[in-house]
């Protein structure tokens, strides 16, 4: 940041806490960003002369005596053409050896579209994965998280997805991300030649946490400038955001604000909103999609972090280890793509969603079937019909590790409702049965 | 002497302002942040600085920022024209505003000042006239929309002149009116008025005595709402609360909808935009938007907002319900309006009350719900406010003080259940656990016995009865085995589940199956307690099953056919060939 005239300049810290400090200082303005002994800080409070800052990087070693230069403005990203292909970290500054970016400073966080200038969304995501485009079909312009336990491959998941999306640009915001994940996501992104269409903006375990607060507005931003002013369909990738939450909560339990459920801040829902309905189909043809990731504690969907995040996401994607197959599968009954009857039918086979509600609906007995055998009960015919079923479906169709296309998938659900069942028992209307049935 | 402030603290959008002269509660003002005018409204006074909400992000907002207090409180503007409307919950119209972000300081005319309304006069000059009265009538669509005496008007006043029969706009002085004091006042179309006041203006609110048809089987049959009456939906996210919503606001028996998006999802809103000027009114025939209202203030836009916008819903409906109009209000979700409410109590450091709400939520949430009802007019004509607003309890726990404030608020209670949406039964309304209290109340169960059929309220109860007596049936089955409980605890979980898939579960995205009107919901209810009626013999359970299975497949196309139409009695026919 390179000095300017009207900078002010002030060397006394009247207050210090771990994420903050406070100090007298006039003509300050909310939001906007100083320096603190070198530390990039933003303006969160004033009160009379007194400012209180959050310090991006914490605020270890910074003595009362520090050196407090305001800057005038707040965050600014740089955005042109030239983002494309590069690595940032949480403050838009290159971390790959690149040079800075030329082009036009946008402040982060910016406003909201106006909702009637929204559209529809209309445009299938693909992705290969048949837990998602049968069962939770993605729609461009849709905001929707994976619900995982830490031990599950999310960020491989996210990755593979990332890849096979029909996008113009795919942009990273990683949080809290373990180094050996950043440079998994850099070596995949790499390995398959995108990188020209990627944007990462990246906040290691390694980096402060509160710096992580900065991550998910610098990545909408870039997507932004790309969907409204490039006309780009573009995908954006947020992980984790549990520990995005987290960072909210200690600015706000430092700036010694009344916690609400579980600790966290009681505007939780209101900042994450503002993340995920950046997510938008726009009249122009561009979008911005989002797809994050928020981290359960033992699948512990009530947990207020998950629990806000449902209520604002369009649906959730759950990731669960199935211990028939020893196989990561999409778990149909706790996933849910809210927009999926947007282009089911429409952009997709005309039996679509036939196949799909009766192959959850098997899969459903299947599990039934389980309990009862489970409870020492005597099973029908049709319920060991239904467990071998259940196992040839967790396998071919809802594990992670499947790339086949939608056709792909509503034919080998046709194949195994032949090898199972009767016609009736899938429930399936005559007409499609009439059309698809593998004899 | 407009009174000034400037700027003296910023937390969000909490700012404090030291004033120099009176200021009032809720008092509006707007804060100049370099030329762009923010509205913001007074929450708290303490001494000569005055805590304000601002509307809008205060980023870059300084200290020493002036601000000037506008005398009034948060206002809407009513008049011809705000049906079919898209309002942000401050009644800005989001259809006039140019760019595709939203502006800061931004705020657009609501009303149309060029539209010509053809305009009718009531009142004559000489006529006695009190507030609310009616003074003459435009056609907005296909309503007849009243031109009232300004619901602000002290007094009574003496109808001087009325323009004759013609088209005018809004801003055209309609009447000139003569106070007790002798002094002229001229009336226009238009009227503002203070959003978290009540319009009153009627001369009781009598104890609602009808029912309110929504075509949805599980709240028409099982738990009516009044006209004029209050309900909620709790729920976790995805059981169903906004399709629920939106099946209601399609079909609902009412001539005014106003939809509060208030803090939920834009696309959701989009699709409102999208699809209702498609969709058909079933009860007029014309198309829905007509008799639609929109206030839409999505979860990223400010959060005050988010707060006057249900407020500025309410005002709309009652100004509806002052003309003899039958209003519904949905809002969804009020627990985003708590939430709002929660985090300025917290920035004002106020004490917090259960799971960090303020304390007075459970005051402030039945003060909102006390607004609808159904009123006599001073002309003896009849109109409501029938209220809907749905709950997002954190992880669907009902024990929360949103629910539990509302609970005490609202008559009717409709519990969504995780467990059937799970199993795809919709709407996933749980029958054991929803209420209706309008079912005790005597004027209804008169109302329901003359229009439905004597004894309906029995048969509502039945009905229920036979789901309890399944699910305690089913429950002894899971404990001891299909082999370990006599025959009869097997039918008595099938007819729950004859009831269940018959009478509850309603495809809402079939176009027959959808709507279904009172008296279909009457013939089909009794013909189902009819089944339930009869003693059946099985030889074994599997017989019960399969023979319950395809009773109900069979109902399920009567559901799926054209009432009384010639494969609906096919079906019949079948049914009573089974159970014969």
């Amino acid at each position: 940041m390179a000095n300017k005239a009207y900078q002010r300049v002030y060397t006394h810290l009247e207050g210090i806490t771990k994420a903050t400090v406070s100090l007298r200082a006039k003509g300050v303005s909310n939001d906007e960003l100083a320096v603190v002994a070198g530390k990039l800080a933003q303006v969160v409070r004033t009160k009379g002369d007194m400012v209180t800052l959050q310090i991006f990087s914490g605020t270890e070693g910074i003595p009362t005596d520090a050196e407090v230069t305001f800057l005038g403005e707040p965050p600014v990203l740089k955005v042109s053409d030239q983002l494309s292909g590069r690595f940032f970290n949480a403050y838009g500054h290159p971390i790959d050896g690149g040079p800075e970016i030329d082009g036009e400073e946008r402040q982060i966080g910016g406003p909201s579209v106006n909702p009637y200038k929204r559209r529809q969304p209309s445009q299938l995501i693909p992705t290969g994965i048949a837990g998602i485009d049968l069962n939770n079909t993605l729609v461009s312009g849709q905001k929707i998280p994976f619900f995982a336990d830490p031990d599950q491959p999310y960020n491989q998941v996210m990755a593979d997805v990332a890849l096979r999306a029909d996008v113009d640009k795919i942009i990273l915001g990683g949080m809290g991300l373990s180094n050996d994940d950043y440079l998994f996501f850099r070596n995949s992104f790499e390995a398959a030649g995108a990188l020209d269409k990627i944007i990462c903006f990246i906040n290691t375990t390694e980096n402060p946490p509160v710096e992580r607060l900065l991550v998910p507005d610098m990545a909408l931003t870039a997507a932004e400038y790309f969907a409204v002013d490039k006309n780009e369909k573009v995908l954006v990738l947020l992980t984790d955001m549990t520990l995005y939450a987290d960072a909210l909560s200690i600015v706000s339990n430092r700036m010694d604000q009344i916690p609400s459920k579980d600790s966290m801040p009681g505007s939780l829902y209101s900042d994450l909103a503002k993340i995920y309905e950046k997510a938008v189909q726009l009249p122009s043809g561009g979008s911005i999609t989002i797809i994050a990731v928020t981290t359960l504690n033992d699948g512990d969907i009530t947990h207020a972090i998950p629990d806000n995040t449902g209520y604002i996401t369009e649906g959730q994607l759950f990731l669960r280890a199935d211990t028939d197959t020893g196989k990561v599968i999409i778990d149909p009954f706790r996933s849910l793509s809210r927009l999926k009857q947007l282009v089911q039918n429409k952009k997709t086979r005309e039996d679509h969603s036939q196949v799909m509600n009766a192959s959850v609906r098997l899969y459903a007995d299947a599990q039934n079937a389980k309990t009862k055998l489970e409870n020492g009960f005597d099973l029908s015919d049709y319920d060991i019909r239904c467990l071998d079923y259940a196992k040839d479906y967790a396998r071919e169709l809802l594990a992670i590790d499947v790339n086949i296309t939608i056709e792909e998938m509503l034919n080998t659900a046709w194949k195994l409702f032949a090898k199972y069942f009767t016609p009736a028992e899938t429930g399936i209307k005559q007409a499609f049965v009439d059309k698809y049935w593998k004899n | 002497m407009k009174t000034t402030g400037i700027v003296t603290g910023i937390v969000s959008n909490l700012v404090t302002v030291l004033v120099d002269g009176p200021v009032a509660e809720n008092e509006i003002c707007y804060i100049d942040l370099a030329g762009v005018k923010m509205m913001a409204e007074v929450i708290k006074v303490n001494g000569k600085y005055a805590s304000v909400q601002v509307f809008e992000s205060t980023r870059g907002l300084r200290n020493g920022d002036k601000v000037e207090f506008e005398g009034r409180m948060l206002e809407v503007t009513l008049g011809p024209g705000l049906l079919s409307s898209v309002y942000d919950g401050l009644q800005n119209d989001l259809t006039t505003m140019t760019s595709v972000f939203l502006k800061r300081g931004e705020y657009t005319d609501p009303l149309n000042h060029e539209t010509l309304w053809d305009f009718t006069p009531i009142a004559k000059p000489g006529d006695k006239v009190i507030a609310a009265d009616w003074l003459g009538e435009v056609k907005e669509g296909w309503l007849p929309h009243k031109i009232m005496v300004p619901f602000s008007f002290q007094g009574e006043f003496t109808v001087k002149s009325i323009v004759p029969e013609g088209q005018y706009n809004i801003d055209k002085v309609i009447a000139v009116l003569t106070n007790a004091d002798g002094e002229d006042v001229d009336v226009t179309m238009t009227q503002k008025w203070p959003v978290k006041v009540a319009i009153k203006g009627y001369k009781e609110k009598p104890r609602p005595n009808r029912i309110m048809e929504t075509g949805v089987r599980v709240i028409d049959t099982l738990n009516p709402i009044a006209e004029g009456g209050t309900g909620f939906i709790p729920g976790p996210f995805g059981c169903g609360k906004t399709v629920l919503q939106h099946a209601i606001a399609k079909q609902g028996d009412a001539d005014v909808i106003v939809m509060a998006a208030c803090g939920e999802r834009a696309n959701e809103v989009v699709e409102i935009f999208t699809e209702f000027p498609e969709l058909i009114d079933p009860h007029t025939g014309r198309h829905l938007m007509e008799r639609t209202t929109i206030i839409c203030n999505t979860s990223n836009m400010p959060v005050a907002a988010r707060e006057a916008s249900v407020y500025t819903a309410m005002t709309l409906c009652e100004y509806y319900r002052a003309m003899g109009l039958k209003c519904l209000l949905l809002a969804d979700s009020t627990s985003r309006w708590a939430q709002a409410l929660r985090e300025m109590s917290n920035r004002m450091e106020e004490l917090p009350g259960a799971d960090a709400f303020p304390v007075d939520l459970s005051a402030i949430i039945s003060n909102f719900y006390s607004r609808a009802g159904m009123v006599v007019l001073n002309n003896g004509q009849t109109g409501a406010v029938t209220f809907i607003g749905t709950v997002s309890p954190a992880g669907g726990n009902l024990k929360e003080p949103v629910t539990e404030s509302t609970k005490k608020a609202a008559r009717c209670f409709y519990a969504l259940e995780q467990g059937r949406a799970d199993q795809k039964r919709y709407p996933a309304v749980s029958p054991l656990d929803s209420y209706s209290k309008y079912l005790e109340y005597p004027e209804i169960s008169d109302y329901l016995d003359k229009t439905v059929e004597p004894g309906w309220v029995e048969k509502v109860k039945t009905a229920k009865n036979i789901i309890r007596r399944g699910k305690e049936a089913n429950e002894q089955i899971n404990i001891l085995g299909d082999d370990g409980v006599p025959m009869s605890y097997h039918v008595n979980f099938w007819k729950s589940e004859l009831v269940d898939f018959i009478i509850l579960q309603q495809d809402g995205f079939d176009p027959v199956d959808s709507l279904c009107p009172m008296d279909r919901q009457r013939y089909m209810l009794d013909l189902v307690l009819d089944i339930c009626a009869k003693d059946f013999e099985f030889g074994d359970f599997e017989q019960c099953r399969t023979w319950f299975k395809d009773l109900i497949n069979v109902l399920k196309q009567m559901n799926y056919s054209e009432f009384k139409s010639e494969s609906f009695f096919k079906y019949y026919e079948t049914v009573n060939e089974m159970i014969a």
